[in-house]
């Protein structure tokens, strides 16, 4: 198959996908308990996509102590808990992951 | 209340942050797709045709070795399923505005821009205008996107080893899920689904995500319970 070809329907269906629901939600009637679990997707989705980040920087679970990224991730997770601010919660977490790697030399 | 140019404006400064993480990946595609044999112009064509990170690195590596295109078109399709997550979480905020609107919106609905833009409006109460910070997010990781892209095509990845920028994204996505976290239910959601994704990070084509999503929005529904 050509490869605009291929790209189109790719690009096609992945617009569909994302127009899925904002085209379909007023035009269907759906259960009461979708709609009411529409507020979880956010903390479920994002939580899905953070908790591997950190335990698996190399695509294998590293669950340890000696783990900077996870180190560091918790120190990020304090710091929006009590600031609840994006700028500073990165500058946290990215400051404790260097000093992890670079000062205390982990990896 | 905001007017549309402030709402816009906010959503391209809470963008922001994210590019820095983003911009790295964009870099790197680009250089990878090249080497995958992919033309300059297809290349850049798939980040505005497709528009979907991790979709593309998928793609990009498929057609470099060749693979059917039926396969990789089912591919992208399964690695961007949880886009329909998204969809069904913003259609509330976005149903009172125009086709065009809503198609443009669609076509913008990455995973940096829901995030930022979810967190928008579950935080501040509604506003007619507030699809404007949804453009002005979406917007700008789009431009950023077929910017890093083009530089990845024809300049490559010149990113230092041993600077960790793709740690960035998990960052920003703790500082939005972390202060969203205010029920029992809520953080019930979020750590079964944080934990499933760990087990089912293996998975296949961002499937495990998926899966993750759905038993933490499941939970989130159970330990909240009926309504009265």
């Amino acid at each position: 198959m050509n490869i605009w070809l291929v790209m189109l329907i790719a690009g096609l269906l992945t617009f569909a996908t994302r127009l899925s629901f904002i085209f379909l939600l007023e035009r269907i009637r759906v259960p009461d308990w979708f709609r009411r679990g529409l507020r979880f997707v956010p903390v479920a989705v994002l939580s899905a996509i953070i908790l591997p980040e950190l335990t698996s920087p190399n695509g294998d679970l590293f669950l340890s102590w000696r783990n900077p990224l996870l180190l560091a991730g918790m120190v990020a997770i304090l710091v929006a808990w009590r600031t609840k601010n994006v700028i500073l919660t990165i500058v946290a977490g990215m400051a404790a992951l260097l000093v992890l790697r670079f000062v205390l030399g982990m990896v | 209340m905001k007017t549309r140019k402030q709402e816009f404006w906010s959503g391209v400064r809470d963008e922001a942050p994210i590019l820095l993480g983003v911009v790295p990946f964009g870099l790197l595609f680009g250089a990878l797709a090249i080497s995958a044999h992919l033309s300059t112009l297809a290349a850049q064509a798939m980040s505005s045709i497709i528009f979907a990170g991790s979709a593309q690195f998928i793609a990009a590596q498929l057609i470099g070795t060749g693979t059917s295109g039926l396969v990789i078109i089912m591919v992208v399709f399964v690695v961007n399923l949880r886009h329909a997550l998204y969809s069904a979480s913003v259609a509330p905020h976005v149903k009172h505005l125009k086709a065009g609107w809503k198609l443009l919106l669609s076509y913008l609905l990455t995973d940096e821009a829901y995030a930022v833009t979810i967190t928008h409006y579950n935080r501040e109460g509604d506003s007619e205008d507030r699809h404007w910070y949804f453009l002005g997010a979406g917007l700008t990781l789009w431009s950023s996107w077929q910017v890093s892209t083009a530089v990845g095509i024809f300049i490559g990845t010149q990113i230092p080893a041993g600077w960790p920028l793709g740690f960035i994204l998990p960052l920003t996505f703790i500082a939005l899920v972390v202060p969203a976290l205010k029920d029992r239910a809520g953080v019930a959601a979020a750590l079964v689904a944080g934990l499933v994704g760990l087990l089912a990070f293996g998975l296949p084509f961002k499937t495990g995500l998926l899966l993750a999503a759905l038993t933490g929005i499941l939970t989130g529904l159970l330990v909240e319970g009926r309504p009265k």
